[in-house]
Order: structure tokens, then sequence, then C-alpha cells
């Protein structure tokens, strides 16, 4: 639980008050040293590799996936007037699914939380149902998942029998399945920072609400919500990024028409040997999050709680 | 902490007490700057970096062949193309390989897609490193791109006596004249498979998939070379003879308008097996070997042909990469799986089309009723109607995969 917990509210700020004595730095930078190398090997070296990589250009005459160092802008604006149909495609497919996922798993972390509170037991047991997924490789779920929604399947022939398909209609290779898949396999990074949030939520607030002739809704909106915000923006951001950069569901549950960005960096990379193209994408995407992520923490007022 | 605890004794075992006076002797501060010194950055940068330029690789110059010393060999191949016994858990031919010869042998599954494979190690190539792998297995244009950049080493055929066992028309090809770098491991075909019980009719030609009861349930392959390679058989274009951009385009039309207008599901590598399984795909664009190991897994229900227009063929090739220190050894396992009796048995498992000469008679001794198999030893008949799609430049190639990935949603 204590994983839980450290997502929902990062320790640190309580203990920033106090400013540590000058003579304990030194320590610390070298604690840190090993968290800054690992950075700087895994991370900051790739990204000036992408980034570099995003502006080669051909070799003249060269064989497939020949390149030279250049620095030709126009990479990005050939993968942005080309693929801007795909971004887009992710950012609305990812924010479906964390709004799903939101409604989905908001009452679940309540009811985990707060509803269940005093009982141990049954709480374990439901953050444990919660977590069971993570047992099993997320991959090995979604081929399941295509298996459950097949043509063939039960879950189409009742929706057929009460109309909800068409009779020639399908689950697979649609948008809703890759919606959906995406919804189900990230659904625990929305519930536990929530569940996280609202376990510490003081039942007294609540009952002081009440006491103040505030209905049970106009509680929850006025006391119970603000007071889960910190959970719901990083169950958001956890689910959000992860999802809008997303392959697997599209590949496995989609088809041509559901390809989403990843798939397409993956294509540019990986078929067409274009690598300025796929880097050029790559850094397109990681702009374009960072830019959604910052003015969504804006929106939402809660910096100090990320 | 309010005491500080005494230095412990060095332990009393002589290999331990070894290993912790090493320890003591690296300062922390020494491996971070050497990990992270310029010269590291450099070479990380380097290892990441994108083939570079023809003249920039090989800077390491030519391996030395460590055969002698080292008996090992590691070979790179694609899922379900080694005969393997689910009672041992083992290889049989190739534990009879190290059991002959004393290489030890180790087999890697290590390849899913031939353009995934090579933008895996294609850097380390370019810089003439090892990749990790002595022996690979690339399809017939990909093994073309690698013998063209310079990736592979040459074969020495002294020590492949059985390199004469070739089939007569493989032995010359335009990727590789003389077969210098290259030997066929084993060949199929592209064609069409349906499912028997929801298509009693079957199919016998490429178009008979756009037909309307079959709207959603058709699947075609990923493989360019294979789906439009089929389509421009339907339209009478020989793909293996001068065709060019119109050609190409017209077929790649027909592919459009088939996946705009729903009749195809999905475009698919190896996992339309999968659909095929579930329901989901009736007919699709596939492998034959493929579907005859479904047939053997399952139920069997689905039947393959090559269409009546003609169907594709391609071969996958073994070949040593350029940093490869055990290049005999690798020579040794090609030879050894040159042997008709031991290519018979590989062909008994894995159905593709066996490039050994000999082995068809081989295999009277082994299993009978595979000898006039048609997708393990197709009859001259058979494969004059089955065209390998001819050699594209580089500017082509990167021109057509383009529009092609773009046709299929990518």
């Amino acid at each position: 639980m204590s994983i839980v917990t450290a997502i929902g509210h990062g320790p640190g700020n309580a203990r920033a008050a106090t400013s540590p004595a000058r003579a304990a730095r030194g320590p610390a930078y070298l604690l840190l040293a090993p968290g800054i190398a690992y950075l700087g090997v895994f991370f900051v070296i790739p990204v000036v590799a992408l980034l570099v990589t995003s502006l080669y250009v051909p070799v003249p005459g060269g064989d497939v996936g020949q390149f030279q160092p250049a620095f030709e802008w126009q990479n990005y604006v050939t993968v942005l007037s080309t693929y801007w149909p795909h971004l887009v495609r992710s950012f609305g497919y990812a924010l479906v699914a964390t709004l799903a996922a939101l409604l989905i798993g908001y009452p679940v972390a309540y009811a985990i939380a707060v509803r269940a509170r005093g009982r141990p037991f049954v709480q374990a047991m439901l953050l444990v149902l919660v977590i069971a997924p993570f047992f099993t490789s997320f991959i090995l779920r979604t081929i399941a998942w295509k298996q459950i929604l097949a043509d063939e399947s039960f879950v189409v022939a009742a929706l057929r029998a009460v109309q909800l398909l068409p009779p020639d209609g399908r689950l697979t290779a649609t948008a809703f399945a890759v919606v959906a898949g995406l919804t189900y396999n990230f659904l625990p990074f929305m519930t536990l920072p929530i569940y996280a949030s609202l376990e510490r939520l003081d039942p007294r607030l609540v009952e002081a609400g009440g006491d103040l002739y505030a209905s049970g809704p106009t509680t929850f909106w006025r006391v119970t919500l603000p007071l889960s915000m910190p959970g719901v923006v990083s169950g958001t951001l956890l689910t959000f990024i992860p999802a809008s950069g997303d392959f697997v569901n599209s590949v496995l549950l989609g088809n041509n028409g559901t390809t989403m960005i990843g798939q397409v960096i993956d294509s540019r990379f990986f078929k067409v040997s274009d690598y300025p193209g796929a880097a050029a994408l790559s850094v397109v995407l990681m702009v374009a999050i960072l830019l959604l992520v910052t003015s969504y923490i804006r929106r939402a007022g809660t910096e100090d709680l990320l | 902490m309010t005491r500080s605890r005494p230095r412990r004794p060095a332990p009393v075992d002589p290999a331990v007490r070894a290993l912790v006076a090493a320890q003591r002797g690296v300062s922390r501060r020494s491996v971070l700057a050497g990990g992270l010194g310029a010269a590291g950055v450099g070479a990380l940068l380097a290892a990441c970096g994108t083939g570079g330029t023809p003249g920039s690789s090989g800077t390491s110059g030519p391996v030395t062949d460590r055969s002698e010393t080292e008996k090992v060999v590691r070979w790179a191949n694609w899922t379900l193309y080694l005969d393997y016994d689910e009672a041992t858990q083992s290889y049989p031919t190739l534990e009879r390989f190290s059991a002959e010869t004393g290489i030890e042998a180790t087999y890697a599954e290590d390849i899913e897609d031939n353009d995934a494979y090579f933008g895996k190690v294609q850097g380390q190539l370019a810089n003439g490193q090892d990749i990790g792998q002595d022996l690979v297995t690339l399809t017939d244009w990909m093994a073309g791109r690698m013998v063209r950049l310079g990736y592979t080493q040459e074969l020495d055929k002294a020590n492949i006596p059985n390199a004469d066992n070739l089939l007569a028309s493989l032995q010359d090809v335009s990727f590789d004249p003389g077969r210098a770098h290259t030997m066929t491991w084993q060949s199929g075909f592209g064609g069409l498979a349906w499912n028997t019980q929801a298509v009693p009719g079957g199919l016998r030609t490429v178009s008979d998939l756009w037909a309307p009861e079959l709207r959603g349930r058709v699947e075609v392959l990923s493989e360019m070379r294979d789906t439009v390679g089929l389509i421009m058989l339907d339209q009478g274009v020989d793909v293996a003879g001068e065709w060019g951009d119109d050609e190409f385009f017209a077929a790649l039309e027909v592919l459009e308008a088939q996946i705009s207008s729903g009749q195809i599901r999905q475009v698919k590598g190896n996992s339309y097996a999968e659909d095929l399984v579930s329901g989901d795909a009736l007919a699709v664009i596939g492998w034959s070997g493929d579907i005859t190991v479904l047939n053997f897994e399952n139920e069997p229900m689905w039947e393959f042909v090559l269409p009546e227009a003609g169907g594709t063929l391609w071969s996958d090739n073994l070949m040593i990469p350029v940093g490869s220190p055990h290049k005999a050894n690798a020579e040794a396992l090609i030879n050894f799986y040159y042997d008709p009796e031991v290519a018979a048995e590989v062909a008994a498992y894995v159905n593709y089309i066996c490039p050994v000469d000999g082995a068809q008679e081989a295999m009277a001794a082994f299993d009978p009723e595979l000898v006039d198999n048609e997708l393990i030893f197709p009859s001259d008949a058979t494969l004059e109607r089955a065209h390998v799609f001819r050699a594209l430049t580089p500017e082509e190639e990167t021109r057509y995969n383009d529009e092609f990935q773009a046709v299929i949603g990518n």
C-alpha cells in the first residue's frame, strides 16, 4: 500500500519548510548520483540522439535506411502534415479512454476506500482484485479480449440478439474495441491513485457537511471530490499519457482505420526504415503530450500536488 | 548511527576474499567517471546512431574467426522453423549436429519480421560489430539488402561440400550471384486460404476474396510483396518480370478500395492465423506452411491454393553476419542441414518447400506420406505457377513501402 500512497501524495512537501543544514548537501548529491546517472544514460542521451536523428537526410543514392547528419527541419513539416489525423485520433482515443476509466474507476475507488472503511479484509480483497490483472502480461490479456469479442463469441451474439449490433456488426477491428481495450488496460492506474486520496478522506469533514445542511450530492461535490482531486489528477495523467502513445490495443483490437500514432512510429522505423521520420514523430508526440499535460495541470490548479 | 561499526575481517574463503579485494580496489568515483566520460558518451551515441554513410562503416576491420577455439554457433531463426520435439523439449537435428561435430549450437527464435529484425541489428552491422548471432535467416529481398550493404561474410564453399545439393532453380539468384553469401533455408508460397465450412465453394482467384458475402471477413498480409504481388498477378502482371509504377499502383488501388469499403477487415502479419482460428477471418491471403500447421494443431478445416493467375514464391536464406567470429562453425551447420536426410526430417516438421536435392528420396524412408506433398516437394507444374517478386531498387523499395504503409493505414 505504500506504493499506492506514494503515487497520490509525494512526501517531501512537508519537509521542504525546514531547510536542511548546508553540510548535509554533499551526501544528498552523492545519494542522488545513481538517479542522475540513470536518467543521463537512459533519458538524456536517447532524447539527444532522437533530436539529432530527426533532422537527418537520406544519403544521396544510398540504400534503404541510410541517412546522414543534416538540419532538415522539413522533416517535421512532412510528418505533421501527413500524420496529423493519427495524432488527433490518438489523443481522442486517449481522452475518451481516460474519461471512461474515471467514470468506472472513481466509484470503485470510492467503494473500496470509503464504503468498505473499517473492514480491512474486504478492502484488502477488493484491492487485490483491482491489482490482480497485473499478474498476467497485458498483451496476453488483450489477446484474450480479441477472443472474447470475436464475431463468433457469445458477446457479439448477445448484442446482435438485442439489436444493439446490426446482424453483420462486429466488435473486433473497430474503434470501440480499441478504446475499450485502452480503458481496460489503464483502469488500475486510475483507480489506485483515487483510492489513495479517498482513503485519507476524513469522515468528520463529510459529517460536518451534513451538519451544515448540505445534501449528500452537495457534500460529495463540495467536500469529497475536491479532497480527492490529487488522486483524480494523478490518475488521469497516468492513464492519458501512456494511452496516447499506446499501439498494442490498436494493433490487436483495431484495424487500418484505427491506427494510432505509436503504430505509425513503429511502421516508419521498422517497415519503411524512415528513421528521421520516426524520430521527428516521436519528438512531436513528446512535445504535444508535454503541452497538453502542462495546460491540464495549470487548469486543474494542482501544481503543488504532483 | 551513533557508533561506528568495526571493519569486518576479510572472509576466509580465498575466492570470496579475492572478490572483496577486487571490489575495494575500484573506487565508485572512477567507475562513474569511466562510464560517463566523453568516450563513453561518444560510444553510446554511436551505438544509438542510425546507419551512417556507406564509407563510415566497418571501422573495426575484419573479424578473426575463432571457430577453432570456441566450439559454438549461434543461430537466429523464425518461429516454428526447425523440427522440435515436445517430449524432450529439444531440436532433434540440432542435437545431432552438436553430437557429430562437437559444436555447441544456440538456437533463438528471434526473427518475427524482416524489417523489424533489420532495424534492430543494422546499427551494429554498419559498425562491423558482432550482433550476437553467427547465422541469421532472412527473406530474399532482405538477404539482397544485407549482401548489397556488405553486412554478410562470403561463404567458403570448401567448408560446405553439401552446397552442391541446392536445387538447381535456386543456385543462381539475382540478389546473390553464384550464392557467394547466402544459402536457402526454406521456401514457401503466398496464396489463398479459406475456411472450408464457411466458404464451401472455395476460392480460385484473388478477385474471389472481394465477394459480397465475405465482406469484413477477409484479411491480407502486411508483407507488401505477397499482398500486392498476388493482386498484380491477378491483374495479369508477371511479378518476376519487367514492370513499373503503373502496374504497382494499379494493384495498390485495388487494395485501397477493398480496405476503405470494409471488405478487408485487417492487414496483418503472421497473426492472421489466430483470426482464422477465432473465425473473425474466413478467407485470407496467407502462407502455405502456416495453413498446414493450423490444420495440424486444430480441427482441420482450412485449405490453401495458389490462385489460378499464380502465387508468390519466396525463400528464406541463411547468411553469416559481418561481425560473427564463428564463421567456420556456421558453415559446418549449413553443411549439416544440406544433407538430404537431415533436410527431409526438417521439412517433415516445418512443411515448407525443401531446397535440398535428394531430400524427396530421403523422405521416402522418413515419412512416405509426405513424398508427394506439393507444399514440400512441388512439381514442376506447380512451381511454374509460383513467381518471385522482382528485386526492387533502393529508391523503389522506399517509395513503394511508403505508399503501401499509407494504404494499410500507417
